[in-house]
């Protein structure tokens, strides 16, 4: 078929951050189904809990101290969150490397916490069925919070080498301070769930 | 729109000056003022599949990923088939002795848990792969080495399933294992947990495409193809897309608990400490009824691009047929509950689900009435794909009344768990998914091969399997009536049941015979048939503007689309879009919905690490069915492989 240049664009940009760029709209992607499967666990939770009048079937209230310990941490990380966000927009390096190695930490500091949730919440996963749905809730974070933090150090090293000065990096810079939201936004219903469910009744 | 608005100055952003500590981007040589044939070596160095197996096994291109799914998917139909065939040998007369029930059992879950899991949504998803690239005007797919690694995980579930069945390990529970059979106390050895983690599989490797295809319609269209000229095949996968999104995590969900109920003794699903079996139900047929959509959406994007091409003339009620789409995207997540009516539940929520389930009728029967205008409008040209589109109107409006009746409470509880419902179901799926595929495969292998399959065969196609299949299925209505119930292995004479069923395995058998014709039919085509050329039925959209098979770089010049069918809007010459790189792989990213181009975005270079990866998770899965500790020992291979994926390696297309 005969073509006909319609379009010239030669002068287009390379990179776009956040909706500008495809990578947003796939981390957006994946949120939205892992949030799926969170909040089709978080219903399996209530589902259960309404059926049984008992609930929480005569278990010990799990104490909330290291949860709440790890909620503070994580609201707290926010901050230093989304000062990585702007520097990453300016495309700024040594303050983007110092944002991703206190963002590391800042994501080490929870999962270290969260090794003293399991035994506080006071009852096994194959005790009864909400002491399975209390440790799957809470495993299902744990391993979402592994795999960012994971991510999050390979990036910091990434930053560190010559392949961080290109704009690509720093997109996925920005992409990692929006999935670190998530990883937040998510913990705070399961958490309510968890600690705060069972002290209605 | 003309194409001189979408690079209007006002538009245009120029190009940024370096900014920060970002290194200057290094320029390379621009398709601008290039003559076809240096264009045509340029850009072929940039995009192909290296030759030879390490350049196979690290192939990203979407065509390749694509032909690769559609073959398995391919041999998974015909495993699946031969398990039916199987079972309708054995229920062809009273009594028979060929199949146990142990075996009996496993066939009929292999049956389907191939034909919904390995066969029908991949190949959906596959056939959305190969054309919403080419049908959206860009090179590859969105995320190209995640569409990869997609392909190797389902080849491995599936792989996994079948050995399973050799080792006499395959799931005997149904294809929804529900608890408690499939549960730690009545299903004991591996076979339900074969089945958990079969879904796993496949769900990982269907939400990343469903991720992929998203984000390739989002932002990958070519210039000027706003919201309102993308073509309806591709705003079916767009919808399908997001139902998988939605529903795929319930039945991961679901797999997992059942898993964790199975390996380490947790109480989810057991009434007896708290848990409860009908959450089972509810999870998974949360997945389950968007499942059924998840394969018919495809089937009407495809059903809109065939009656287009053969009516001569678009589609009559784009934005209506395209609204229907999303409203049955999102009625299909309302439904779930009519599979559960025998369940006992309250009233209220039973007669609530009642008119949920008439009520999708609506925009499902709103297409149906607009492809009929269409082609009542149009010129039709009655060929082989259009014959399958007839077949389906047939099949599917059956499959559809059966569905209304069924959506009401007395009568489902009537005739459940018999064969009225395995009649009801393959009418609305092979129906509503299977002959809109065929007619897919007549219309647009000839793109895939370069080649035309025969009409005469066509036709002879056509006829046999619709006469095979009505033959096969319609009298099941009536056996289910007279009571005879789904998962028998077989049945005593005094019944009656015997003729009816003979009857039914000989139409099973035409129906059968009918795709080893088919695939005489591609094979021959494939080999020996009249060379294609680029659009040989004439069609409108951009999958026909480049050649068959198209090229690895799919266009030469990313093509400006100022119309829903812009190869008849624009006969004499395809406008196009110049000033891209052609010694890295650069593609156009456009704004959401008006489709301005944005940026010139690098799309990933060929990888062998998907492979790598695919084979640690797919490890992992399979070591996770003995133990718990699989997680924790494959924790390390996948993050090893993982980052071996992503770290640059100092091509263009990772540094700048």
């Amino acid at each position: 078929m005969k073509q006909r240049p319609a379009a010239d664009l030669s002068a287009l940009p390379t990179y776009g951050i956040g909706p500008r760029s495809p990578t947003w709209w796939g981390t957006l992607g994946f949120m939205a189904l892992e949030g799926t499967g969170f909040a089709l666990a978080a219903g399996a939770y209530l589902y259960l809990a309404l059926s049984w009048p008992q609930w929480p079937l005569g278990a010990p209230r799990p104490n909330h101290w290291p949860g709440t310990i790890v909620t503070l941490l994580l609201i707290v990380s926010l901050v230093p969150n989304h000062m990585l966000n702007r520097y990453a927009e300016q495309c700024a390096i040594m303050p983007v490397r110092i944002g991703l190695v206190v963002m590391s930490l800042l994501g080490i500091a929870p999962l270290v916490v969260r090794w003293f949730e399991f035994p506080a919440l006071n009852i096994y996963w194959d005790t009864n069925a909400y002491g399975s749905m209390l440790w799957v809730l809470l495993g299902l974070h744990t391993t979402h919070l592994i795999t960012d933090v994971g991510d999050t150090i390979v990036l910091t090293v990434l930053m560190f080498t010559r392949h961080g000065n290109s704009g690509r990096r720093f997109g996925d810079v920005g992409d990692n301070v929006f999935y670190w939201d998530f990883v937040v936004a998510s913990w705070i219903p399961i958490y309510l769930l968890i600690y705060w469910t069972p002290r209605l009744g | 729109m003309s194409s001189s608005d979408l690079t209007s100055e006002r538009d245009l952003v120029p190009q940024a000056t370096p900014k920060g500590d970002l290194a200057p981007e290094r320029d390379g040589p621009r398709d601008t003022g290039l003559d076809d044939a240096t264009l045509h070596r340029w850009l072929e160095r940039t995009w192909r599949t290296k030759p030879g197996i390490i350049g196979a096994l690290s192939s990203v291109d979407h065509k390749v990923v694509a032909r690769r799914y559609l073959v398995t998917a391919f041999v998974f139909l015909c495993l699946g088939g031969l398990n039916a065939v199987a079972m309708r040998i054995q229920l062809s007369g009273p009594q028979r002795g060929l199949i146990g029930p142990d075996l009996y059992n496993q066939l009929f879950t292999m049956h389907g848990v191939t034909m919904m899991f390995l066969f029908a949504v991949p190949i959906v998803q596959a056939t959305g792969i190969y054309l919403v690239p080419l049908m959206v005007g860009t090179r590859n797919i969105a995320f190209p080495r995640l569409n990869a690694f997609s392909y190797w995980i389902y080849v491995s579930g599936g792989i996994f399933a079948w050995a399973s069945f050799a080792l006499s390990m395959a799931p005997d529970v149904g294809w929804f294992a529900y608890v408690p059979l499939s549960g730690p106390e009545f299903g004991p050895g591996k076979r339900a947990d074969v089945w958990a983690q079969m879904i796993t599989y496949t769900e990982v490797s269907s939400l990343a495409v469903a991720v992929a295809t998203i984000v390739t319609v989002f932002k990958q269209r070519a210039p000027g193809m706003s919201l309102d000229k993308i073509p309806l095949y591709v705003w079916a996968m767009l919808v399908t897309s997001f139902v998988v999104v939605f529903a795929m995590p319930a039945v991961m969900i679901t797999s997992t608990f059942l898993i964790l109920d199975r390996l380490v003794g947790t109480h989810i699903f057991n009434p007896a400490e708290g848990g409860d079996a009908l959450l089972f139900q509810h999870l998974f047929w949360f997945f389950g009824h968007p499942e059924v959509y998840i394969i018919f959406l495809p089937a009407t994007g495809m059903v809109s691009s065939i009656i287009s091409a053969f009516a001569r003339r678009p589609v009559f009620g784009h934005l209506g047929l395209v609204l229907s789409l999303i409203a049955v995207g999102f009625l299909s997540f309302g439904l779930w509950v009519h599979h559960m009516f025998a369940t006992g539940l309250p009233k209220l929520g039973a007669s609530f689900f009642t008119a949920s389930s008439m009520l999708i009728a609506i925009p499902n029967g709103l297409q149906i009435f607009c492809w009929l205008a269409t082609l009542s409008d149009g010129r039709p040209v009655i060929r082989t794909p259009l014959l399958f589109v007839f077949g389906f109107v047939f099949t599917f409006v059956i499959g559809g009344l059966t569905g209304v009746m069924v959506a009401s409470v007395p009568l489902d509880l009537q005739v459940h768990d018999t064969y009225f419902v395995v009649a009801h179901f393959h009418y609305v799926l092979i129906g509503g998914s299977v002959f809109p595929l065929l007619g897919a495969a007549y219309f647009w292998l000839p793109k895939l091969t370069g080649r035309m399959m025969s009409e005469r065969l066509g036709r002879w196609h056509f006829w046999m399997a619709f006469i095979g299949f009505n033959a096969a299925f319609f009298p099941m209505h009536l056996v289910g009536l007279w009571g005879m119930p789904r998962r028998v292995y077989t049945y005593p004479a005094e019944l009656g049941w015997g003729n009816i069923n003979l009857f039914i395995t000989a139409g099973a058998a035409v129906f059968f015979l009918s795709f080893v014709l088919f695939t005489f039919n591609m094979l021959h085509g494939a080999l020996r048939g009249a060379p294609a050329g680029n659009n040989p039925w004439d069609a409108g959209t951009l999958e026909w503007a480049t050649t068959s098979p198209p090229p690895s770089y799919n266009f030469a010049r990313i093509p400006v689309v100022t119309h829903a069918e812009p190869l008849w809007a624009e006969r004499e010459a395809l406008p196009v879009a110049t000033g891209l790189r052609v010694d890295a792989r650069e593609l156009v990213i456009s704004t959401v919905a008006e489709a301005r181009p944005d940026i010139r975005e690098k799309s990933a270079t060929p990888s062998i690490w998907p492979l790598f990866a695919a084979i640690a998770v797919g490890a992992t899965f399979l070591y996770s069915i003995f133990t718990p500790w699989a997680v924790v020992w494959g924790a390390l291979p996948i993050a090893i492989t993982l980052i071996g994926w992503f770290w640059p390696k100092g091509d263009p297309e990772d540094e700048e």
